[in-house]
């Protein structure tokens, strides 16, 4: 018996000694729209011979596997997503500190981002907050395009507005806690208060609303600007709309994952995704937020974020848990009961 | 009954199992590996020593994971019974203690040592901080766990348990250990997660909270609010599901067997639609044809000039959607009930002077009310289950199938707020089922016996025949308009905006190209069709035979629990695959199994979703064979293992292969359990549709749906040519191994 196991511990030991070292991997654990993921996936693989194990995940999902990974963390590298998550995981230190020496091609919001986070986050992609109308059914109903927000509690449009809901949605809380900051905490909750007369349906997921509006199934949505220009980008009659009295955005960022298994690939990996270069392919797979180095081509459908009113949104306050709790509980109570 | 045979110093089946357990402990790695089971990279990778694939008498001989040198211990203590016999006493019970205790302690390592040491804070104040921490288990402990189980059987079979049967005994602790480890098990751990607050305690109060909160049994569309809770809505849309699609299915059943309307064929091929159909494809088109622009609403919006309405979304919408969807099933199990009232009877009523209303009205329908109930209970549950169409139908007319995904992938992604509403939903869908079983299965209303009869239903009252001819041709019309708007939108452009025809979703779904390789699989939907085509087909085989099994154990076999047995392997009929779907995801993301993002979820997921369907197959078909042939087989020598390979496996043909074919259709069309179980690397067609579906490319969705239509109808085509029709009897039997109810992709 003993002979046999040191036979074979001697011919797996040889085994081992000859082959070949693993190459590099990369485990990415990525937030964005599928398409581009896999776009960012393969591009990466191609150009550093990297492999890359990708898993796509919504933001608040993928903020509780790292949690839940925090002792044995399989992921390296967290990218896309919208930022609050990528906040809240750099204060819980779940994400590791990194200087990257791309920062000085960055625009100013993706530096923010990085500095109110201890440098363990860092802007990918911003978007702005805003709405989209189907332009064939507006014009068949006869109505006046919407052009503020106001306008989308005008009871002419009772029954046409979709937004979702922001118990589930980042980008619905993003509206709500706009609105707090734009008009202030009272009259912030006026106005949705207002806007649930018009609201024919709460959805589950952000963009819906402006796709249900592309397919001729709704005719208003309030979503991120990027969501509504991509609909317009695949031919759906869609006109995109930043608002007058100015709107809230969000940041897309990228974290690397404290204790990674492969921390030299995660900064290969995030040094690459902050090229001009690779920023400039997002719009091959319809997606139209501003990337964040300065040197990045932005397709002629994007909306110019230099021309839009925005906000100066609060990512520390209004991504805290605490407030956002807050607020939704207040919105749960105050506006979603009451009768449209 | 037998002898046995065996004069050899030593229990063969005994060393078989020691030798698989040996081998598990000695030979192969004891943990889950990174590149997953199938991949023998580990080989290489430092094999036997480095700790990720190190075997277990490895590690323990490192001085590492010191806890798993008990279980090699136990391993060997079986050779203590050296020279005994099989009627010994003392055989049969080491060999329950070693297994026992084996199995006890294999699972208390396992969910007791974690991936940060000890897994509960008493063992960490009892034993002190653990430096080590284990990952799941992998093809060593896979082993191991099976050898004890068995070592287990043998022992209490040796003692005497149904007739001391090895094979029996040990089939029984095979099923048992497999519905406990991936029904029972993750289902309470579910139960367990909900209690789980959000800073990681376990609170019997927040529980509480969560489910007595106005969300769920909110009466607020009653007393003057918003809405109802979604317990309340889901409630209230099953029972009127069920009671029309019971309607309907018994309108068809009456025209299929008591008139001579000349689609009864038509009907009978339309029950296979529903069962290959993609869920959320007949949502899909029920939107383009009654959503807001939808080509009915505008209409009508123009006829009477007024402004077009939304009025689909909510519960017209899923009414219209789960009533075409299961109408059939309810077709399908009327059908049997109806053929199945006997002539004799309503022939007795009228010779006692009872028009055809009377004879209809008073004995007909009452002898088949069972039949009504039970179908009334199966829309139920189909409706409760149901998840494609509230995704694209629901509007704000929120269900539990639904809620229970979002709050698991959202931005909320609250685990325990999932589970409770899982409880919920599995409380509503199991009182169903137990209602089924308990309340129906003792009450017999069998009026065919062996008396012969004229065999001819007496024709229905006139007025009715036409009546129900002309709802079944109102529904006859939907249905080919549903399936044809399919067809069509897979030709359009772009729905809404540009109507003109093309191929172009095909070829961007299906492309074929060459390249310096060879063939090339360019279409964007090969990869997710090839992972499904493997995966069904890799999850008939086991779920056939492990349903084929059960059904084995249930009618051929007596023994104790029996009652209990049956209840738990038809269990997962009723669990809602919602339910699996996020009971998995909370049981089988941590060690010690931990095949999460893995193609093993998805293959158990199926065998066990769709076990049912193996077992009504296995059951069906086996009544059907006389019990003589057994006991000759048994009388002649054979063991009973040789007999169910030899005599019943061969007669069972027709049902063996029933029931490959449906587990593969239904794993082709499932979505509610694995849209919580894909990974980006093993996706599923239905998965990768809904995909397309959240990012409105409506045209590539419905193109892939057709196209797995097509593939499925070949499939259940290749089947009645294989098995064709049956005949053992000279009566048409209903409800033949042809005819097995298949609840729809749910």
């Amino acid at each position: 018996m003993k002979q046999i196991l040191g036979t074979a511990a001697l011919t797996a030991s040889l085994l081992a000694g000859t082959a070949i070292a693993a190459a590099d991997s990369l485990t990415l654990y990525c937030s964005a729209d599928e398409a581009w993921c896999q776009l960012m996936a393969r591009g990466f693989e191609e150009e550093t011979g990297i492999k890359v194990d990708m898993t796509r995940k919504s933001s608040g999902e993928t903020f509780a596997q790292v949690k839940a990974e925090a002792a044995n963390p399989k992921g390296d590298v967290w990218w896309g997503g919208t930022g609050d998550p990528h906040l809240q995981a750099a204060e819980e230190n779940l994400t590791a500190e990194y200087l990257s020496p791309m920062r000085d091609e960055l625009n100013d919001w993706a530096i923010r981002q990085a500095e109110s986070a201890g440098n363990r986050t860092i802007g990918i992609y911003s978007g702005a907050l805003g709405f989209g109308y189907n332009k064939d059914l507006l014009e068949k109903a006869g109505l006046p395009a919407p052009a503020c927000w106001k306008d989308l509690t005008k009871p002419e449009y009772k029954g046409q507005v979709q937004m979702a809901n922001p118990n589930s949605s980042g980008t619905a809380y993003t509206t709500l806690a706009t609105m707090v900051q734009l008009f202030g905490e009272e009259d912030g909750f006026q106005f949705m208060k207002d806007l649930h007369k018009n609201i024919n349906q709460y959805t589950k997921s952000g963009s819906a609303p402006i796709k249900a509006a592309g397919l001729g199934e709704n005719m208003i949505g309030i979503v991120f600007m990027h969501d509504a220009v991509a609909q317009a980008a695949s031919g759906f009659p869609i006109v995109t709309v930043a608002p007058c009295e100015g709107t809230g955005y969000e940041i897309g960022s990228m974290s690397i994952i404290a204790d990674a298994r492969n921390p030299e690939s995660a900064q290969t990996f995030y040094d690459w995704a902050l090229t001009a270069d690779v920023q400039s392919r997002a719009k091959d797979v319809n997606s139209f937020q501003v990337p964040s180095n300065t040197a990045a081509v932005q397709s002629p459908m994007a909306p110019d974020l230099s021309e839009i009113k925005l906000i100066d949104y609060d990512f520390k306050k209004y991504g805290s848990s605490d407030e956002r709790k807050r607020l939704l509980q207040k919105w749960d109570e105050e506006v979603s009961n009451l009768p449209q | 009954m037998r002898q046995v045979q065996h004069q050899s110093a030593f229990h063969p089946t005994v060393i078989l199992w020691m030798m698989v357990g040996l081998s598990g402990f000695v030979l192969l790695p004891w943990y889950m590996l990174d590149d997953g089971l199938f991949s023998f990279s580990w080989v290489s990778d430092g094999y036997p020593f480095d700790s990720d694939v190190a075997p277990a008498l490895f590690l323990v001989l490192q001085g590492q994971k010191m806890w798993l040198a008990p279980l090699g211990g136990l391993l060997v203590l079986p050779l203590a019974l050296w020279g005994r016999r099989k009627n010994d006493p003392v055989f049969g019970n080491v060999l329950i203690a070693v297994g026992l205790s084996g199995l006890v302690w294999f699972f208390a390592q396992g969910y007791g040592i974690s991936l940060r040491g000890w897994n509960a804070a008493f063992l960490t104040d009892m034993f002190g901080k653990l430096p080590e921490r284990q990952f799941g288990m992998g093809w060593g402990a896979g082993l191991v766990g099976s050898a004890f189980l068995f070592l287990l059987t043998l022992g209490i079979a040796a003692r005497g348990a149904v007739g001391g049967d090895v094979f029996v005994v040990s089939s029984i602790g095979l099923i048992v250990g497999l519905v406990t480890l991936f029904i029972l098990l993750p289902i309470l751990k579910m139960l367990g997660s909900a209690l789980i607050t959000e800073d990681g305690g376990y609170s019997l109060s927040s529980f509480a909270g969560k489910f007595l909160s106005l969300r769920i049994w909110g009466l607020g569309c009653i007393t003057g609010g918003s809405r109802c809770g979604v317990a309340w809505n889901s409630l209230f849309l099953a029972v009127i599901v069920g009671i029309v699609t019971t309607l309907l299915g018994l309108v068809f059943a009456l025209i299929a067997t008591r008139t001579n309307a000349r689609f009864q064929k038509l009907l009978r091929a339309l029950t296979v639609l529903p069962v290959i159909t993609p869920p959320f494809v007949i949502g899909l088109a029920i939107i383009l044809l009654f959503g807001l622009s939808g080509v009915f609403t505008q209409g009508w919006a123009w006829l009477f000039d007024i402004q077009p309405t939304r009025w689909v979304y909510g519960l017209p919408g899923l009414l219209i959607a789960q009533t075409l969807a299961f109408t059939p099933i309810a077709f399908l199990v009327l059908i049997g009930v109806v053929e199945g009232v006997s002539p004799s009877m309503e022939e007795a009523a009228q010779t006692l002077r009872a028009n055809r209303w009377q004879t209809f009205w008073t004995v007909s329908l009452p002898l088949m009310r069972p039949g009504l109930a039970n179908a009334f209970l199966l829309g139920f549950i189909e409706s409760m289950a149901d998840f494609g169409n509230p995704l694209v139908l629901g509007g704000n007319f929120d269900v539990l199938s639904t809620e229970i995904f979002f709050a698991i992938v959202g931005a909320q992604y609250d685990q325990a707020q999932a589970a409770v509403l899982a409880i919920v939903l599995l409380v509503f869908t199991l009182s169903a089922f137990y209602a089924q079983r308990f309340w129906l299965g003792k009450k017999s209303y069998t009026t065919v016996a062996g008396k012969g009869d004229a065999g001819v239903h007496p024709p229905l009252p006139r007025g009715f025949t036409l009546s129900i001819g002309s709802v079944a041709a109102f529904w006859l019309m939907l249905t080919v308009l549903v399936y044809v708007t399919i067809l069509y939108a897979s030709f359009v452009k772009l729905w809404g905006v540009d109507f003109s025809l093309t191929f172009g979703h095909y070829i961007q779904a299906f492309s074929v190209g060459w390249n310096e390789f060879g063939l090339h699989w360019n279409g964007s939907a090969w990869d997710s069709f090839f992972t499904t085509l493997w995966i069904a087909l890799v999850s008939a085989l086991p779920t056939a035979i492990i349903g084929l099994l059960t059904a084995y154990l249930l009618v051929r076999q007596r023994f104790a629990g029996k009652g209990a047995f049956e209840f738990g392997t038809m269990l997962s009929f009723a669990i809602p695959g919602t339910v699996i779907g996020v009971s998995y995801v909370i049981a089988f993301n941590v060690p010690p199994i931990e095949i999460t993002g893995t193609a093993i979820i998805l293959i158990v997921s199926f065998i066990f979703r769709n076990m049912p369907v193996g077992v009504r197959a296995g059951v069906a078909s086996m009544s059907q064979l006389d019990k003589s042939l057994d006991e000759s087989s048994l009388t002649l020598g054979a063991n009973s293992f040789q007999t169910f390979i030899r005599i019943i496996l061969p007669l069972l043909r027709p049902a063996i292969l029933a029931a490959l074919v449906y587990s593969f259709v239904r794993a082709m069309t499932a979505i509610s359990a694995v849209i919580f179980l894909v990974s980006a690397r093993y996706d599923l067609s239905t998965s990768y549709i809904i995909g397309r579906v959240e990012n409105n490319e409506y045209g590539i969705a419905i193109a892939y749906a057709t196209a797995l239509v097509f593939v499925m109808l070949a499939v259940i085509g290749c089947m009645q040519m294989i098995v064709g029709r049956r005949n053992i009897g000279r009566r048409g039997q209903a409800g033949s191994a042809n005819q097995i109810q298949v609840p729809g992709g749910g």
